[in-house]
This record gives C-alpha cells, structure tokens and sequence, in this order.
C-alpha cells in the first residue's frame, strides 16, 4: 500500500485529541527526529492507521478504531506538542 | 449538531449538491451547502463519509477546492475501482446530501497575511485542487505575492481548471508539463517534474519562498527532495501525498 502523510488523519486526529494536531511536533522515540505531524509517513489500512517516523521508519503512532471507540497507541514518540 | 459544536471538535454534518462542474472528462467539482460552516483556511481538506444502506461505511479526505469565503467546493477524480469516487463523480445530483466534517488540517494552509514571501505552487494531477484554494485566496485578499505554479499532468485534456489557471496574471505565472501525451505544437514542457525543470521554474532559494507541494506520493516526494536540493530549507516546503492516486484520505480520487 501507498504511504501517504500526516494531513491525511487530520481529521481522526482532531477526532482524538480534540484540536488541530497536522501542524503540532512530533519527536521520534527511536531516533529524535521532530518534525510535523503532517510530514509523519501514514499508512491507512495497515490494518488501523499507522503513522512511521519519515527519518527512520519506527512506528510512531497506531491507531485502530474498535466499535466506535478509537485505540490509541503512542509508544513510539517521545513528545508531541506545539512548537 | 445544530449550533452546538464544541469549538475544535469535529462533527459530522450534512451538506447539500448545489453544483456540480465537469472539470475533465474523470474530474468533477462539487460544490456544497453546508448549513454549519465555521469557514475555512486556503489548503485545508474535508472528509466525506458514504453508508451504504447495510451500514457499511466509507470515508475519504477531499482538499478544498474553493477559496474562504466562498461555497465549500471539492474537486474529485474518478478512479473505476475506488469505492467513494465513481459514485461522487458519476451519480451524485444536485440536490443530494453528502455526509462531512471538516476544515481539517492546519499545516497545508497558506494565509495571504502571515506570509510574504514568494509563493511557490508544485501540483500533480489533482493535487491542483488545495493550491486552486490558494490561489483564489491570494487573488481575493489582494496579495501581491509573487506566484508560480508548476502543474503536472498526463496530458493537455486532463489539466483541471485549466480556463481559470489559463486567465491567472497579476503576478502569477503558471508552468504546466504534460507527462504522457502532448499536442501538436506544444511548446510548454514535457514529462516529469525533474531536477532540471525545477532548477528552471523555481523561485531561488535566496528569496525566502514557501513551496506548498501536493499530488501523488511519487510526484512530491520527487519535488520536495528537488527543493531541498536547490535549497529551500525543509520548514519552507509543505508538502501533501495523496497516494498514486487519490485524496489525502486514501487512493480514492481525492484532491
């Protein structure tokens, strides 16, 4: 499957943290880079949403949404925030 | 629902068809009416959410075609095996009801007042529709910003929005390549967006530009890695994938 970027799940994002997160930071816990959500690697139906570290690869974020309810799994970022 | 959405939290609402335009043969607009709009950003998407009549559901992100300001507009190409768009491009009518939410998204947003450097616009196919947004913007606020817009597409037929980008003046000049077939006489260029044409049709690094790039994933990794390499510092080139083909919602026609 096609990797796509991190303005794709703007809107499951904004479903899961309730505000507008393509534009917060992500730090990869493997490697450090930071960058924005929006430039993350993105696979849609890996199956659930996977979001990859565009540097080294690692899995970032995974999110798989089980009868309405999003699981959310952040494990491989060190912070995600604003600025 | 009904005037009571929570600032920041996205719901689903219903829009209405109030027009749709044949852009190409495979390319339409629609243009919606959607009674809870808070107004949106030039670059943002939408998503767009299909039930079938057993439940099963669809959901797809679709750029805003349209500009602040003016009725919400998505622009859709038809891919015969996706699931949302033949049904978008071929039976929708006026009229019809479209499940959304949306502005979503606010790194691929250009706004004509924060940014004065000159403006750089690279799309592949379909990937015209969030930099269509910006371009009205621009025009609309009465930016002076120096434009270019760099436009691939298969072929002469398959350029949308092509009398609209063919009037653009004022200050932005539009670059089209055609990558499959071109016509007789063609003196624009042919084939990909490489390395050489970038070098030629970009604004230099040295005027602090931001580059807003969008298409299928091959298309902006290429353009983007090209832009670094003339230059332009990562944080200056904001880029969109939309797959090989489709929205940045998945491979399904989307702009």
């Amino acid at each position: 499957m096609e990797a796509l970027d991190g303005n794709a799940i703007g809107g499951l994002l904004q479903e899961v943290f309730g505000t507008e997160m393509t534009n917060a930071t992500g730090m990869c816990g493997t490697c450090g880079a930071a960058g924005p959500v929006a430039e993350c690697v993105v696979y849609l139906r890996a199956p659930g949403t996977v979001v990859r570290c565009r540097n080294c690869g690692y899995v970032l974020m995974v999110f798989v949404k089980v009868r309405d309810m999003n699981c959310v799994d952040l494990r491989g970022l060190a912070t995600l925030g604003r600025g | 629902m009904e005037g009571t959405a929570v600032r920041g939290r996205l719901t689903w609402q219903v829009a209405t068809v109030s027009q749709l335009i044949d852009e190409t043969p495979s390319v339409r607009t629609i243009v919606l009416q959607v009674p809870d709009w808070a107004g949106h950003r030039a670059g943002q998407h939408l998503d767009v959410r299909l039930t079938a009549e057993d439940g099963y559901s669809a959901e797809r992100s679709y750029s805003i075609a349209s500009a602040p300001g003016e009725p919400v507009a998505i622009t859709v190409e038809r891919l015969d095996d996706g699931e949302v768009s033949p049904y978008l491009t071929g039976e929708l009518q006026v009229g019809d009801e479209l499940e959304l939410r949306g502005p979503i998204g606010g790194y691929f947003v250009w706004d004509a007042d924060h940014d004065r450097g000159p403006l750089m616009l690279l799309a592949g196919g379909s990937g015209i529709a969030p930099l269509r947004s910006i371009l009205r913007q621009r025009e609309h606020s009465g930016s002076m910003v120096p434009t270019r817009l760099v436009y691939s597409s298969r072929s002469l037929p398959d350029v949308i929005y092509r009398g609209e980008l063919d009037r653009c003046d004022g200050g932005v000049e539009v670059i089209y390549t055609l990558t499959r077939q071109q016509p007789p006489g063609w003196s624009g260029h042919a084939g990909r967006v490489d390395a050489a044409l970038l070098a030629e049709a970009t604004w230099p690094a040295s005027q602090d530009p931001i580059a807003f790039v969008c298409g299928p994933t091959s298309f902006v990794e290429t353009v983007a890695e090209g832009l670094v390499g003339l230059g332009y510092p990562a944080r200056r080139v904001k880029t969109e994938r939309f797959g090989a083909t489709g929205g940045p919602g998945g491979p399904d026609g989307g702009t």
